[in-house]
């Protein structure tokens, strides 16, 4: 079994070809003995002077694990259309709830269809085969797009004729 | 100004977006000139992390030109290249000032359990991140950071998320000299975190991944042993042989959510989403570290549940370290080592690729083609 020295330029010597090694040790680190040195002003932090408000001009969904709204706050895609009312209800649970996350991921596949009827109504046509990066798949790696294209289509097939016989 | 744009699972366009404005007045905005696609984008790109809004522009890794300051920024001027850290931090509240930059209470209203990160979900603040011409950002007063002028631009924009990831990832492994230390994963942050171990003085440094190419990477570049889990029964018994039976002082989870390894994970966890994510990687380092021994993760989980063995951390007496890497912390140390030569970052990067290619650079990352480690995406007016 092997043993081990604590003897730092001792055990130096065998890693001299190794850019670096050691400048950062610090034997004293020992998360598996996590008395933190403490200086107490941890415990004087709580509260602090905030940041100014960003004025909230767009609708901020708020945690209800916290009582206001962050200083300052994202602004992208704001809530809205049916994906929206699906992330507010999620809201009113909080972190700890499946009530909460579940919601949202409905929320998100909700959202990328809002997203493609989106695109139709202001004449956008998704190219989906650039949005998947296909073509770098098709350069790089012709025969493992080729099989997904396969299995894709087989799958297409089968489901249809299956929905088809049920007629 | 052109900027990526998320359209639902594994499908991202580059479209034109208004461009962003002063909403604070410790806000900055910066023209980006590298921007770089990381590991734990493909989270988002894979629809796994909730609350990923279609419209949103990803990007957490990125450098820029600051091209206009909000009445109370004072740090930084309008023409300075700057890096921005990814964690969007106050530098006032409670966890700022403990210098746990990437908790800060002042940035996410939409959840609490993480501060404001760049283009990362409304789940971590809703903010567009840096796969853009343009990007807003706040407190730029504490985060954003002048790039010495010798440094390559390269070289800085791994400082915003993959080098202090890895270094951090290796610092809360409490690494004792001459400790044997198992990295799980070798993309960018495993390289990086089996780098950094030698720097707090392992002695042994073992890193697992299924990719050759990466493996071979790592070997050269960090120096360490390397083994390709795909070629073993069970890579913890694997573990266990080659550290006398014991297991490793220290194990590091540079995956996440993403693992490949075992099939009751990847459906549970990346095809059905019924855990929060695959947590194979992080399986495995409970059960390969020593009794008494700690893991770190850096591999990022979604907010929900994952399948770990708990019972087996409380029975071999582990501890579990984890957190998003405090970028401002470490940066001044961090710095100086890429100019000592002591890391070398920007030899991670293999591909670089103009922004209105960004779809073609997420499935060349997602799918590991050819051979990518890591890719940065340029937009037009960085390229002229």
């Amino acid at each position: 079994m092997e043993t081990k020295t604590n003897d730092l330029p001792a055990i130096a010597q065998n890693y001299s070809h190794i850019k670096g090694w050691g400048i950062d040790a610090d034997p004293k680190n020992d998360p598996t003995y996590p008395i933190k040195h403490r200086t107490n002003d941890e415990q004087t932090g709580y509260s602090w002077e905030r940041p100014t408000q960003q004025p909230v001009d767009v609708e901020v969904l708020r945690s209800i694990e916290r009582p206001t709204i962050s200083a300052v706050f994202g602004t992208s895609t704001p809530p809205s259309g049916l994906s929206g009312a699906i992330r507010r209800y999620a809201f009113k649970y909080s972190e700890s709830e499946y009530g909460h996350w579940l919601p949202l991921l409905l929320a998100d596949r909700v959202n990328m269809v809002e997203g493609i009827i989106d695109d139709f109504r202001r004449g956008h046509v998704p190219n989906i085969f650039a949005e998947r990066g296909w073509k770098a798949e098709w350069k790089h790696d012709p025969q493992g797009l080729t099989k997904k294209v396969l299995i894709g289509t087989a799958v297409t097939v089968v489901v249809f004729m299956l929905l088809r016989r049920k007629r | 100004m052109l900027a990526m744009n998320y359209r639902g699972p594994q499908r991202v366009r580059v479209s034109h977006k208004p461009m962003p404005e002063i909403k604070h007045p410790e806000d900055a905005i910066v023209r980006v000139t590298r921007s770089c696609i990381c590991g734990s984008d493909l989270h988002l790109y894979n629809g796994n992390v909730p609350d990923t809004r279609v419209g949103m522009t990803f990007g957490h890794e990125f450098i820029g030109i600051v091209e206009e300051i909000g009445s109370e920024v004072h740090k930084v001027k309008v023409g300075d290249h700057v890096l921005v850290p990814f964690n969007i931090a106050c530098g006032k509240c409670h966890f700022c000032r403990q210098g746990l930059y990437g908790n800060c209470h002042e940035s996410n209203t939409q959840a609490t359990a993480v501060g404001g990160i760049f283009g990362y979900s409304h789940t971590a603040g809703g903010y567009d991140g840096g796969q853009a011409e343009f990007v807003r950002v706040p407190y730029a007063n504490v985060g954003p950071t002048v790039i010495p002028p010798d440094m390559d631009p390269d070289d800085a924009v791994m400082l915003t998320d993959v080098v202090p990831t890895g270094y951090q990832a290796a610092e809360m492994g409490g690494i004792q000299p001459g400790d044997t230390v198992v990295v799980f994963g070798a993309g960018p942050v495993g390289i990086m975190a089996a780098r950094c171990c030698w720097l707090f003085g392992a002695g042994r440094v073992i890193v697992l991944d299924q990719y050759e190419y990466r493996l071979e990477f790592v070997r050269n570049y960090a120096n360490c042993e390397v083994y390709n889990f795909k070629e073993m029964d069970d890579p913890v018994v694997f573990i266990k042989k080659i550290t006398d039976w014991m297991g490793a002082d220290v194990v590091i989870d540079a995956v996440g959510a993403e693992a490949a390894g075992s099939a009751l994970q990847t459906i549970t966890g990346r095809k059905t989403l019924l855990q929060a994510g695959s947590a194979t990687a992080l399986h495995w380092a409970i059960n390969s570290v020593k009794k008494g021994g700690i893991v770190s993760i850096v591999g990022v989980y979604g907010p929900t549940d994952n399948l770990v063995p708990i019972g087996n951390v409380v029975n071999k007496g582990l501890t579990l370290r984890a957190n998003q890497a405090s970028v401002k912390r470490l940066l001044p140390r961090l710095i100086e080592h890429v100019q000592n030569g002591i890391l070398n970052p920007k030899a991670l990067i293999t591909h670089r690729i103009p922004l209105e290619e960004a779809a073609d650079a997420y499935r060349m990352f997602s799918s590991k083609l050819d051979n990518c480690i890591k890719p940065v995406l340029i937009p037009p007016s960085a390229r002229m």
